[in-house]
């Protein structure tokens, strides 16, 4: 079976500090994993890495079997083509409602994307379509990233941080949800957090030491 | 795929939006509305001269001169005797004389005794009715009927003077003959009749000079009803803006300073000017110095005097352009600021929209596309309320309407001022632009997290 992400020998140092030494990672389809570690364990660079936004100083990094590439527009396709992040900041554009976030997202990844109005009532944001994201609550907002991050069909979901602001009601709500919409959309779910709540949903934990 | 975007974001800050159109517009409604005026005043300036190459008429300023007979916007300079256009038309420099008579309105259409060799100069022709022919007769031009609200066969009585507050000439009224068509001059906004009518209307009589008018051959027949009337009180409106009564005093023996006809003092036919065409290229340098030399009449050149008129007129307009420009100049820069401080507070947006699928260029033409849009409708916006505005002043301003201007057609300058301020928009977007261009995804979406 190939691996959705392949990360082999990987080094990472930035401004001197060494990130990630010869760190290996494979993740199978429906293989939904947990990368926990402390806050400067290099989570969210590894993220970077596996979603091409930054390159790794030596080792090799592969989506669905393709290394990849060196050149930064090739690298933006392959990640088009396969991969969705939910972001620990949310980042929906303010200037768009909800729908029309969902929308630009599904255009951009140029991808046949699901209905965005199903989508929403799936999440339990039907009612809030036309909002712009200044008007959701902090759970609102988490779920639409989630709906923007899975609208066109990504084999690969990437989530940073996606609980670590909210109580345990929230974080729970949120962590199912992750994990429902992941299997409805047939993604790969890949959660970077430091939250240890998280462990009692997702088997497969990866954990990281501080740099 | 990014106007939507583009166009959400403009939305997103709508009053900064608006400030920004708004700026750019009043810079492109300025220079339209300079560019229009200018155009259209040369344009008409050129076409109500065209066929006349002097104008003779009393001393003074020849400047006055062309306004009043040429243009018919000023007071005239004076009167000068009937004789001078027979000694004109034996000149043999002198291929046309027409002679004019100025002096009276009918609610502030001006009324002209002259003949019918005037119609020749502006190619106008009678669109309905006839010519005038007897003493009394008038026919009217297009917009003049259209204002004056007159029809063939219809009398009027014409007021003393060139503004509303002068007597009316009840005694002696016209009937309209005929109505000419619409010929984009001056002619349009006339009442044209004889000269012997106007003399009649102040109570003059034609002189007997061959050549003259009123003079066997010459032009219109005075019926005995018009012979020379009584002046009681009356006011000379036209020539001085305030007028002066002249009640219970009679007009002999004293000098009333005026500049038109109707001087009971001096009942020898007079007329206001003579309009010139030459015979030949010589005329043009022995006639003008030749009448210039005599001390009682002026020669003056239209196309001298305008181009003058036009010279100190378009020193004022190279002023006013160059202040149009700095308000389209202060628009853009006032979207540069805007766009730039967006930039710098949407870069995690932008750096999201890199993430999600947009290339490089579609994220730094979102940038581009606002600077175009907020340019593209204020040229729009701009183009229109300077149409608006000439109609709205032409409606207002019977002056701006007498001189041509108006709403007009489209000019063609007015697609180069838009495309300069669409110009003036991408350059103020563009070093946003490139912000947005060299954006580092993963720095940035890691300095915001």
């Amino acid at each position: 079976m190939i691996p959705v992400l392949s990360m082999e020998a990987v080094h990472f140092a930035r401004s001197g500090r060494l990130i990630l030494s010869a760190f290996n990672l494979q993740v199978f389809p429906a293989g939904h994993t947990l990368l926990l570690g402390p806050s400067g364990s290099g989570k969210t660079t590894l993220l970077n890495l596996a979603a091409g936004l930054l390159t790794p100083d030596s080792g090799r990094v592969a989506i669905a079997g393709t290394p990849l590439p060196a050149s930064a527009a090739e690298r933006d396709g392959l990640r088009r083509a396969n991969i969705g992040i939910v972001f620990q900041t949310l980042r929906l554009v303010s200037a768009l409602t909800l729908t029309e976030n969902l929308e630009l997202a599904a255009r951009l990844s140029g991808k046949p994307a699901y209905a965005v109005a199903p989508l929403l009532e799936s999440l339990g944001l039907a009612h809030r379509s036309d909002a712009r994201p200044r008007e959701l609550s902090q759970g609102e907002a988490q779920r639409a990233a989630i709906a923007r991050a899975v609208v066109s069909r990504p084999l690969l979901l990437l989530a940073d941080e996606p609980t670590s602001a909210l109580d345990d009601v929230n974080a729970e709500l949120v962590a199912r949800m992750l994990l429902k919409s992941a299997a409805e959309h047939g993604s790969t779910l890949v959660i970077a957090t430091h939250d240890a709540r998280l462990r009692r949903h997702i088997g497969e934990v990866v954990t990281l030491e501080a740099a | 795929m990014m106007l939507p975007l583009a166009i959400a974001y403009l939305k997103d800050r709508g009053l900064v939006t608006a400030f920004n159109i708004a700026l750019i517009a009043l810079g492109v409604a300025s220079l339209a509305v300079l560019l229009l005026v200018s155009t259209q005043l040369e344009k008409r300036f050129e076409r109500d001269s065209q066929g006349i190459d002097l104008v003779v008429g009393a001393k003074g300023s020849p400047l006055q001169l062309i306004l009043s007979s040429v243009y018919h916007i000023d007071t005239p300079t004076g009167n000068i005797p009937a004789e001078s256009l027979g000694l004109l038309r034996r000149d043999p420099f002198v291929a046309r004389a027409i002679p004019l008579a100025l002096g009276d309105n009918f609610r502030g259409a001006r009324i002209v005794g002259t003949e019918a060799g005037f119609l020749g100069i502006h190619n106008a022709i009678i669109a309905q009715g006839a010519m005038f022919s007897t003493v009394g007769t008038a026919i009217i031009g297009a917009s003049a009927a259209r204002e004056t609200g007159l029809t063939i066969g219809q009398r009027f009585a014409g007021t003393h003077g060139l503004g509303d507050d002068g007597h009316t000439h009840d005694n002696v009224p016209f009937t309209v003959t005929g109505i000419l068509k619409p010929t984009g001059t001056v002619t349009d906004r006339l009442i044209l009749t004889s000269v012997e009518s106007v003399w009649a209307m102040h109570g003059i009589e034609a002189p007997g000079e061959p050549g003259a008018p009123g003079a066997p051959g010459s032009g219109a027949k005075i019926p005995e009803d018009h012979a020379r009337h009584e002046h009681k009180s009356h006011d000379h409106g036209g020539q001085d803006p305030k007028g002066h009564a002249h009640e219970g005093h009679d007009h002999a023996g004293h000098d009333h300073g005026e500049k038109v006809l109707d001087r009971r003092d001096a009942l020898a036919p007079e007329i206001t000017a003579i309009l010139v065409t030459y015979r030949n290229a010589m005329a043009a340098v022995r006639l003008p110095a030749a009448i210039n030399r005599q001390t009682a009449l002026q020669a003056a050149s239209p196309a001298a005097e305008t181009a003058r008129l036009l010279g100190l007129f378009g020193a004022a307009l190279d002023g006013a352009r160059l202040f149009s420009w700095l308000v389209a100049l202060t628009g853009a820069l006032s979207v540069f600021v805007v766009l730039l401080s967006a930039a710098n507070a949407r870069e995690g947006d932008m750096a999201l929209l890199r993430v999600m699928g947009a290339t490089r260029s579609q994220a730094a033409g979102t940038v581009l596309l606002e600077g175009l849009i907020i340019a593209a409708v204020g040229a729009v916006l701009g183009l229109a309320a300077a149409h608006g505005l000439l109609a709205l002043g032409a409606a207002l301003f019977p002056t701006l309407a007498a001189v041509g201007v108006g709403p007009a057609l489209f000019h063609p300058g007015e697609i180069g001022i838009a495309a300069a301020v669409l110009g003036l928009g991408v350059v103020a977007a563009l070093i946003p632009a490139a912000r947005v261009y060299r954006t580092d995804l993963a720095e940035t979406l890691g300095r915001a997290t």
